[in-house]
């Protein structure tokens, strides 16, 4: 008897939506794009920076307008679902082994957690 | 015991005469204590003599029957009747190829799970007489986990990287690389990277995670294969930027 095995072909575009655990995995992988859109942002604004008080201040003018704070918004969401995202899942890519225990997963998480809400706190004051 | 009517929707394919899938639908008669394996096992033995999928031991140990059962990569043996609908719908295993119904083609999983040497390769040679190479517990936990890998391939069948780069390794078999690496007693680390720290290799996985969500033994191979980057990364890091470290 000869084989003829048959091949299912994997839409290229599309097969994310076949299943939620895909979709919340592009979910993280999009939010990517706004991360480095800010970033592109961020090196605007020291280009702004560099050509005078003025530049600077009409560019931070055009920060404040609707569209500025739409997309600050729309990166700060962005920016908290990949942070989240992949502080949960770092207790799989770095265990800590005590002895022969393994450190809970909810302590490594929680570690990210904290470091992540003191940093923030210095740049708020820093900000202030 | 209480009984309840089922609709298995079984996909057919036969190489001899079929040029694509189709589904059959056959009305099973279930128990509640039965598992989709044992619905199977009622068509093949009452309804229809032809149809084929694999299967073994019916406890979650060889790894023979897993299949996609309502679209999701489970074990035929472990899927209860009784957490499902009263439409079930049995697939092959995803992004396998299909030989006939619910068997799949697994080739290209055994040569790459061998690709990897999954065996222990030890530091250094010693003769019987001397003894047993010994591990304390600690040293066993490093490891111990993946040692529970069945070969099932429910993790290749859950990862859309597989699906779409049919060349990568896949999670099984960097998992059980990374076993024997992180076992005390093995040298065979050298001998691994060449493969699994290839394109090809742990740097085709993104991290969807799907593998460790669908194991059915709780192995974690999507840990193991972000564990496998850091440890090449770090080897890259050492062989560049700081030559005089290197072994």
């Amino acid at each position: 008897m000869s084989r003829k095995p048959y091949i299912r072909e994997i839409p290229k575009t599309s097969w994310f939506f076949r299943q939620p655990r895909y979709m919340r995995y592009m979910a993280r992988e999009v939010t990517s794009f706004f991360i480095g859109a800010f970033s592109i942002l961020l090196v605007v604004a020291l280009k702004r920076l560099s050509q005078g008080p003025e530049a600077f201040q009409g560019f931070l003018d055009a920060l404040r307008g609707p569209w500025g704070v739409l997309f600050c918004l729309a990166t700060l969401v962005a920016a908290v679902y990949h942070s989240t995202s992949w502080f949960n899942v770092t207790p799989q890519a770095m265990p800590i082994q005590r002895g022969e225990e393994f450190v809970p997963g909810k302590m490594i998480v929680g570690a990210h957690y904290a470091v992540w809400a003191v940093v923030s706190l210095i740049v708020l004051f820093m900000g202030i | 015991m209480s009984e309840r009517q089922i609709q298995l929707e079984v996909l057919r394919y036969n190489p001899e005469t079929d040029s694509e899938p189709r589904f059959q639908t056959y009305t099973v008669p279930c128990l509640n204590e039965w598992v989709v394996l044992d619905a199977l096992n009622y068509v093949k033995d009452n309804l229809d003599t032809t149809v084929s999928y694999r299967w073994s031991c019916h406890m979650a140990v060889c790894g023979s029957c897993g299949m996609m059962i309502n679209g999701e990569p489970k074990l035929a043996c472990k899927a209860f009747i009784h957490e499902y609908p009263d439409k079930i719908r049995v697939e092959p295993m995803m992004h396998f190829p299909i030989e006939r119904d619910l068997v799949t083609v697994a080739e290209d999983f055994i040569t790459k799970f061998a690709s990897v040497k999954p065996y222990l390769i030890p530091k250094e040679d010693k003769p019987v007489s001397a003894g047993e190479f010994k591990q304390s517990p600690a040293e066993l936990m490093k490891f111990k986990q993946y040692t529970l890998c069945i070969n099932c391939m429910l993790c290749y069948a859950a990862c859309p990287q597989y699906g779409l780069v049919p060349e990568f390794l896949g999670p099984a078999a960097i998992s059980m690389a990374h076993r024997y690496n992180q076992d005390s007693r093995d040298g065979g680390r050298d001998q691994r990277q060449e493969v699994i720290a290839s394109h090809e290799g742990v740097w085709e996985c993104s991290f969807v995670g799907a593998c460790s969500e669908v194991c059915p033994k709780h192995v974690d191979p999507a840990g193991a294969l972000q564990q496998v980057k850091v440890a090449s990364t770090v080897d890259w890091y050492k062989e560049h930027l700081m030559p005089w470290g290197k072994k």
